[in-house]
């Protein structure tokens, strides 16, 4: 049954992934293609060298507007994680990039010390989450304003290769 | 290239005018939603730009200056109307000989094709189908036209969700394949999000608001904060419509090219087309149109500067 399908897959060129929509969630729709696909290539559902779904079928599927999908593909395609073939399709070049994993612990346990003295100090866990969101904000909201966005410098150095 | 271009133009009917200067360009290669409130003139416009009604003042072109209505506009044009009307005691079959046989270009393979995959019966009177099949018909003969313009006036009203996906997504399809511009006239404001990239919203007769999507989206914002700072910030900002509580003020605004300074203890959040519409619609003396020197509330904030 499965190779039935997989043979099925291969024979008309599909992607592993499908895409859907959330329509409540305020997020732009161009927006859930690209962070569909970040999450994909996080969780391993897509490698390098798969392909994403063809622009017409996720019209046909999701009857939305040609060029959210083509805007979508062009913003994975800046962040250097797709590659356009002429003729065929969008392709995976890169996966994330990850952090390495005891950076990451270490990370993990300096943000449950900080979780233990905010709950100390009487934030609940919504209180805790609103706090940290606007920090967050404020942070790269800073750092932007202040030039130092590291993928736009990123992009720039990509052109002139 | 503009696929609708209008100057002036004003139609009545009687003693009252259904569009008065309505000035308007929309760029080709769009899928463009014309909204407005019941009466605003969107059936009016519609069937003047597909040349089924003359304009009583002004001019109005279409597909990069082709005269509405005159040959030429014709054959690049595909027109659904509200009731999707189709010869009710017609089978599909005949519909499809008819309409081959009015125009001078007809795809019978794609007609049929598409009929197929919606699984049409061809020997069925169309009057015998359900609303949804009925309303694919209407779109599958349009759409094997291979129109360069196609003009849907409120598609969706008589459909049901499932119907509503399948008619959208065979015209986005479309858009896909053939590089078609739409227009199209719709009350959904939810379901226009997935498929506009411009809008034009009418209002008594005239363009209150028209842009591309994004653009509009890039250049309003919602700011909520204290309800005591509402006025000082109506002053410094180009406040479309305002939401007050006792406490706390929504206010939507016009941000104009740079972000304006936060006011304090305001907080910023994007605006949804839906969101946006609505307020518009609700204040129907403010206006967004491209180009500053038409733009009544940026000349405003910039006397103000």
């Amino acid at each position: 049954m499965s190779g039935g399908l997989d043979g099925l897959t291969a024979a008309r060129g599909l992607s592993p992934i499908e895409f859907r929509l959330d329509s409540s969630s305020g997020v732009p729709t161009y927006l859930q293609l690209v962070q569909q696909v970040e999450q994909a290539l996080r969780l391993g559902y897509l490698t390098p060298g798969d392909q994403l779904p063809r622009v017409r079928d996720v019209v046909a599927s999701l009857a939305i507007n040609p060029n959210t999908v083509l805007k979508a593909y062009r913003e994975l395609e800046t962040k250097g994680l797709t590659a356009g073939r002429p003729g065929q399709g969008t392709f995976i070049e890169s996966t994330l990039s990850q952090v390495a994993l005891p950076e990451l612990t270490g990370l993990r346990r300096s943000l449950l010390g900080w979780l233990a003295r905010a709950e100390g100090a009487g934030l609940d866990a919504d209180g805790t989450e609103a706090l940290f969101a606007s920090v967050l904000r404020d942070f790269y909201d800073r750092r932007d304003s202040s030039g130092e966005h590291r993928g736009a410098a990123r992009d720039d150095s990509k052109d002139v290769a | 290239m503009n696929i609708i271009e209008t100057r002036g133009l004003g139609k009545r009917y009687g003693g009252s005018w259904a569009l008065r200067e309505c000035t308007l360009a929309i760029p080709a290669g769009h899928v463009a939603a014309l909204v407005g409130p019941n009466g605003a003139g969107k059936t009016t416009l519609l069937n003047i730009a597909v040349g089924l009604a003359a304009p009583s003042a002004g001019a109005v072109t279409v597909i990069g200056g082709r005269p509405a209505g005159s040959p030429a506009a014709l054959d690049a044009i595909a027109f659904v109307a509200q009731d999707t009307p189709l010869y009710k005691n017609l089978s599909v079959a005949d519909l499809l000989h008819l309409t081959r046989n009015l125009n001078r270009r007809f795809d019978d393979e794609y007609a049929n094709a598409r009929l197929g995959e919606l699984g049409i019966p061809r020997e069925r009177k169309a009057g015998d189908l359900s609303g949804g099949q009925q309303t694919q018909v209407a779109l599958t003969l349009a759409l094997a036209r291979h129109p360069k313009l196609l003009v849907l006036d409120e598609p969706m009203a008589m459909l049901d969700p499932l119907a509503r996906h399948d008619f959208m997504a065979a015209v986005m399809t479309a858009v896909a394949d053939d590089g078609v511009s739409v227009v199209l006239s719709s009350h959904v404001l939810a379901e226009l999000e997935r498929v506009a990239d411009y809008l034009v919203l009418l209002s008594s007769g005239s363009v209150q608001v028209a842009g591309e999507v994004d653009d509009l989206l890039a250049s309003h914002r919602v700011l909520t904060g204290p309800a005591s700072e509402a006025d000082s910030c109506a002053e410094r900002l180009n406040v479309v419509h305002v939401r007050r509580g006792e406490a706390q003020v929504h206010l939507l605004v016009r941000i104009n090219g740079a972000t304006d300074a936060l006011p304090p203890g305001f907080e910023e959040h994007p605006v949804s087309l839906e969101e946006l519409t609505l307020a518009y619609l609700r204040a129907p003396g403010t206006a967004a149109l491209p180009g500053p020197e038409r733009t009544v509330a940026a000349v405003a904030s910039q006397v103000a500067q």
